[in-house]
C-alpha cells in the first residue's frame, strides 16, 4: 500500500525542503521504494538539496503534459536505493499543476510500486500548496519555534482538514508536528517557544524536533540530504523522525541544553 | 514583588508574551476559519449601516457563522452604547 506524504507548512524559509529531502533519504534507507516530488513549480529547489541538479532533463510538468514519461523523468540517487526525486519545472505558468495531471502522475507512482510519495509542498496557501496537500493520507507540518510560522501552521491545518480529498471524502489526514530550528539555550532563557507551548497552541503529535544545527547549511551547500550526516544532530533527529514515522518508539532527543563537561567548559569547542 | 521575582519574569517574558498573543489571535482565527470568504466585508458593511445611524467601535460588531446539520447560522451581535 503507497502513502503520499505532504511536507507542508504555509510559511516559507522554515525548513520544508530541508525535511522532504531528509525524510524522502530516511525512509529508502529503511528499504522502502521512495520517490520526492517538487511541487514548488517556478521555483525548483529540492533538485539542488538533493544534489542532482545537473542530472535534471524533464520535470513534473513534462510528465503532466505527456511530453515526456514518468520514469524518464524520476532522477535515481546514487548514494541510496530506492530513491527518486521528481524535480519541479521552472516555468511561470501558474496554471501548469492541473488536478487532473497531479492525481495521474500520483497514481502511475503507485501503480509502480512506490511505497512512499513525499510531497514537498511550495510557502503560501495558493494553488502549488493546495495540489501538494490535496491528495495526502498523511501531512508532516513544519515549524519553526516563532510567531508567525507558528500561525501559519494552525492555517494549515484549517486547510488540511477542509481542503483536502480526505477531508471532502469525510475522512481526515493524519497530522504530524515537526519542529525545526529549535534552540534548547534559547528556550531555557525564556527566549524562545518551548515544544509544549506550540503543542498548547497547535494541539496535534509531535513527530519531532529538529535542533538548530550548523550541519544543515553545509549539508545543503553540497547538495547533500542532512539525514546522511550521520554525525550531526539534525541528522540524528532526523534518523528519529523516520523511525517515529514507521511506528518504533524512540525517545524525543536535544530538547535540553546540553550540559558542558569541564574540559568543553575550559577550552571551548 | 520580590527583586527575585523581577528577575525571573523578565528572563521569562518574551515568550510566553509570544505564547498569549498566539492563543489569543488563534483562538481568533479558528472561529472564522470554517466561515465564508464574504464574513469580513458583510462584517464590515453592517458596521457601516449601524454606524449611519449610532456611534459604535469596531469591536462591538460581531458576526459569526455557525454550523448546524443541514443549516448555517448568521449570528450578529452588536453592542450598542449606553444612552447619555
Amino acid at each position: 500500500m503507497s502513502k503520499v506524504i505532504v511536507i507542508t507548512s504555509g510559511k516559507g524559509g522554515v525548513g520544508k525542503t530541508t525535511t522532504s529531502a531528509a525524510f524522502a533519504t530516511g525512509l529508502a534507507s529503511k528499504g522502502y521504494k521512495t520517490v520526492v516530488i517538487d511541487f514548488d513549480v517556478g521555483l525548483r529547489n529540492l533538485d539542488l538539496i538533493m544534489g542532482v541538479e545537473r542530472r535534471v532533463v524533464y520535470d513534473f510538468v513534462n510528465v503532466i503534459n505527456g511530453e515526456a514519461g514518468l520514469r524518464q523523468s524520476l532522477i535515481k540517487d546514487k548514494r541510496v536505493d530506492n530513491l527518486y526525486v521528481l524535480p519541479a519545472s521552472q516555468t511561470r505558468d501558474k496554471d501548469a499543476l492541473s488536478m487532473k495531471g497531479v492525481e495521474s502522475v500520483i497514481n502511475e507512482l503507485k501503480q509502480d510500486g512506490f511505497d512512499y510519495i513525499v510531497c514537498d509542498s511550495p510557502a503560501g496557501i495558493e494553488k502549488g500548496a493546495f495540489m501538494a496537500l490535496y491528495f495526502a493520507d498523511e501531512a508532516i507540518v513544519v515549524t519553526n519555534p516563532e510567531v508567525s510560522s507558528v500561525r501559519d501552521s494552525d492555517r494549515i491545518l484549517g486547510i488540511l482538514q477542509s481542503k483536502s480529498r480526505k477531508a471532502e471524502e469525510g475522512g481526515s489526514i493524519k497530522e504530524h508536528l515537526l519542529i525545526t530550528r529549535y534552540s534548547p539555550k534559547r528556550v531555557e532563557d525564556g527566549e524562545m517557544l518551548s515544544v509544549e507551548d506550540i503543542l498548547d497552541i497547535l494541539a496535534i503529535p509531535l513527530l519531532g524536533v529538529i535542533p538548530e544545527s550548523e550541519s544543515v547549511l553545509q549539508a545543503s551547500n553540497q547538495g547533500n540530504p542532512v539525514i546522511l550526516e550521520t554525525k550531526s544532530t539534525a541528522g540524528q533527529a532526523y534518523e528519529d523522525i523516520v523511525d517515529r514515522f514507521l511506528g518504533e518508539t524512540v525517545e524525543h532527543r536535544f530538547l535540553d541544553v546540553e550540559k558542558q563537561g569541564f574540559l568543553k567548559r575550559l577550552f571551548g569547542k | 514583588m520580590g527583586l527575585f521575582d523581577l528577575f525571573r519574569q523578565n528572563k521569562k517574558s518574551s515568550a510566553n508574551k509570544a505564547k498569549e498573543r498566539l492563543q489569543i489571535l488563534i483562538a481568533h482565527e479558528r472561529v472564522n476559519r470554517n466561515g465564508p470568504d464574504y464574513l469580513p466585508q458583510l462584517r464590515y458593511d453592517i458596521m457601516k449601516v449601524i454606524q449611519k445611524y449610532i456611534p459604535i467601535d469596531e469591536d462591538q460588531v460581531k458576526v459569526q457563522v455557525e454550523n448546524g446539520h443541514g443549516y448555517d447560522v448568521l449570528e450578529l451581535n452588536i453592542t450598542l452604547p449606553e444612552e447619555k
